[in-house]
């Protein structure tokens, strides 16, 4: 079996999907002739037809409010934002709207829509294209927030965002789209969504992160287990809902907890985590919830973004720090 | 220098405010046995228009948004419209929802602060109102974009205030739809008012039915307080739509006779005199002048319409009142199709609370 990049995973997804399910269907700026500006529709339009692979005109808000209408209408639509700067535009049909319809008619109907978006650094783009949104998206009731951090389970991960009756907000890690490969079998067999993934058994420290931090945060865990330290880690991969009993039963075993995301400090989903040991397992912890996240600044353009990720030396600096604390 | 396009806007009316024919009725107006339905359902949307203002000042009910004035708007649509035809309404078109099933108690409990309310028991498929002005707008691409993959003949309808037009959300609506042709009709209630906001500070268009043109389709405007003319313009249009021709923008030129909301007072913005001025052109009363001059409507048909309206409203207010609370815990579940475990315990501390109050 040839082995394939993220981008292609998320595409091999999407062809799984709208070959078994006429509903389904894809919209967004530059996905059909161009096949997405990473490629990530690549050939579905001549598969599948202009009208299920739909060019849109430029015109965020309406990709996210016609989703609502859409997915109401018993579509499934997967929309494409181009960039993750640019879903802000789309905040108020994601929030006062497709996260609602269900509650808003009491199930009457509902937005199985699901929302894909590039996000995070990394790869030198221009202003508002490294955004790392998912806390915003995870402060909103009804929706739920995935970032896969491996070919393998964008593909999973993609299929059960397409086939979940709820909005779900995909965020793909743009650092990740072609840095490995892996064997994907095109098996249509999705992922289970609301659940952490523990990528590493280790007993000394719970190393947690998602997404594109997940490739520093493994480089980390190889190079601690070299000294002596070995990092459980954890690929929160659904960010919201958060299975926060695997992290907790692996602090209960660990007793120590180091926090890895790129997105800025204040009011990151590490947080939530930290609020959550902080309660539920404050008497398994022997050292603070340690976090090591972007800075709370502005995503630099590409010249300083290097400055702005948590680089491998911090996380493997933090977990050293967090397992000699006393 | 040439001219490189040229565009024109009709106006339309049929019943002038003095219930005079100024041009030739459409075939379905020269029945008067459809008619009078139009002029019933009119009648009774006001009855409960002025009731459900008398519950929210007298502490039985919240907010509430008057359509007084507007009622041709809204009935005028209902019944141009197809039952498998889709409805992504605003507020204030009571009138359609009502001809297409939505329950008087369905309205009432949804002002109440009840979600409850929008789960119709007659209605499926048509969306709950959008209170995001003009977020709908985009809402009704999609709905129309299904159809139109389906291929079903169906086409959808949505209403818009003259503030919403103002929007981005908008200008992107109506340009998609004309780029795929949709099978989509946007009627925009043209009341003068978003809350204070008078047409001339939205907008410095001549009308708002020539920015369908912008977006490559026709806009037309009608007199919105005659429901002659609102039927035979939606009715058209939809015919329009289901042939496959693509949108079209109806401008319904009407005045909101009421406030904004009953948290608003429209006094502090508009003159007693100047809603004097526009009683005149309401659109109830035309239509009654009309029917009784032509001898199929009389003050026996009317004094029996006005008990009848009053005694529905009234068994539509009882049931809302009596409807049963909502557990608190409800708010967890339609949240998701099935609830994730990770939410499971708030849900069971409101059940818990729920059975302390109880």
């Amino acid at each position: 079996m040839p082995e394939i990049n993220l981008v292609e995973a998320v595409n091999q997804a999407l062809a799984y999907e709208m070959e078994h399910d006429p509903s389904v269907m894809a919209l967004g700026e530059d996905i059909g002739v161009n096949g997405g500006v990473f490629r990530a529709t690549l050939g579905l339009r001549e598969r599948f037809g202009q009208d299920r692979v739909l060019d849109t005109p430029l015109s965020e808000v309406l990709i996210g409010a016609m989703s609502i209408g859409l997915s109401t209408m018993k579509i499934r639509p997967v929309a494409e934002i181009q960039f993750s700067g640019f879903l802000y535009s789309n905040l108020d049909n994601i929030i006062n709207h497709a996260s609602r319809m269900r509650n808003r008619t009491q199930g009457r109907l509902s937005c199985p829509m699901v929302i894909r978006s590039p996000s995070g650094g990394g790869i030198h783009a221009p202003e508002h294209h490294s955004e790392s949104p998912e806390a915003m998206f995870a402060h909103v009731p009804g929706i739920r927030v995935v970032i896969p951090s491996s070919p393998l389970r964008a593909y999973g991960l993609l299929l059960a965002a397409i086939r979940d009756p709820d909005p779900v907000i995909f965020l793909e890690p743009t650092r990740l789209y072609r840095l490995f490969k892996q064997e994907v079998p095109d098996n249509g067999k999705a992922e289970l969504l609301d659940v952490c993934l523990t990528i590493r058994e280790g007993t000394d420290v719970t190393l947690v992160s998602w997404g594109a931090m997940m490739n520093e945060v493994q480089i980390a865990a190889e190079t601690l287990s070299t000294e002596g330290i070995e990092a459980e880690v954890i690929d929160v991969a659904t960010i919201k809902p958060l299975d926060m009993e695997t992290i907790l039963k692996s602090v209960a075993k660990t007793g120590r907890c180091v926090i890895v995301h790129e997105a800025p400090r204040c009011a990151g989903f590490g947080a939530e985590i930290a609020a959550n040991l902080a309660e539920h397992g404050l008497l398994t912890l022997f050292a603070p919830v340690c976090r090591v996240t972007g800075y709370d600044a502005v995503m630099p353009l590409a010249k300083l973004e290097k400055s702005y990720i948590p680089s491998v030396e911090k996380i493997i600096k933090a977990v050293r720090k967090t397992v000699q604390f006393a | 220098m040439s001219t490189i396009a040229e565009f024109k806007i009709p106006y339309s009316q049929f019943l002038d405010h003095k219930g005079e024919v100024v041009q030739p009725l459409p075939e379905f107006a020269q029945d008067s046995k459809i008619l009078i339905p139009l002029y019933r359902a009119m009648v009774e949307k006001r009855t409960f228009d002025s009731k459900a203002i008398a519950l929210q000042r007298t502490g039985r009910m919240g907010t509430y948004a008057s359509s007084l004035g507007q009622e041709a708007v809204g009935v005028g649509i209902g019944a141009a419209m197809k039952a498998d035809d889709v409805l992504v309404p605003s507020y204030r078109e009571y009138g359609a929802q009502f001809w297409r099933g939505v329950k008087m108690r369905e309205v009432l409990l949804y002002w109440s602060g009840d979600e409850r309310s929008n789960n119709y028991e007659c209605q499926k498929t048509d969306l709950p109102i959008c209170v995001t002005i003009g977020a709908h707008a985009g809402h009704a691409v999609g709905v129309a974009y299904a159809l139109k993959l389906r291929n079903k003949n169906q086409a959808a309808v949505c209403t818009i205030g003259d503030g919403a037009t103002s929007k981005g959300d908008f200008y992107e609506a109506i340009n998609a739809a004309g780029v795929w042709k949709l099978p989509l009709v946007y009627v925009v209630s043209n009341n003068k008012f978003a809350i204070s906001i008078r047409y001339e500070q939205q907008t410095a268009a001549q009308t708002i039915a020539q920015k369908a043109i912008a977006a490559g389709f026709s806009g037309e405007q009608i007199d919105g307080n005659d429901v002659i003319a609102v039927r035979q313009a939606v009715d058209q249009a939809l015919q329009k739509a289901r042939r496959g021709d693509g949108p079209t923008l109806i401008e319904a030129m009407t005045y909101r006779l009421s406030d904004h909301t009953t948290a608003d007072d429209a006094s502090r913005y508009r003159t007693q005199e100047e809603l004097s001025q526009h009683w005149v052109f309401e659109p109830i009363s035309r239509l009654r002048k009309y029917l009784t001059e032509l001898k199929v409507w009389g003050k026996n048909e009317e004094d029996a319409l006005i008990k009848e309206c009053a005694a529905k409203v009234q068994r539509e207010v009882d049931e809302y009142l009596n409807t049963p609370p909502q557990d608190p815990s409800g708010m967890f579940d339609h949240l998701y199709e099935t609830l994730p475990s990770a939410f499971e315990d708030q849900r069971e501390e409101l059940r818990k609370k729920g059975r302390v109050h109880a």
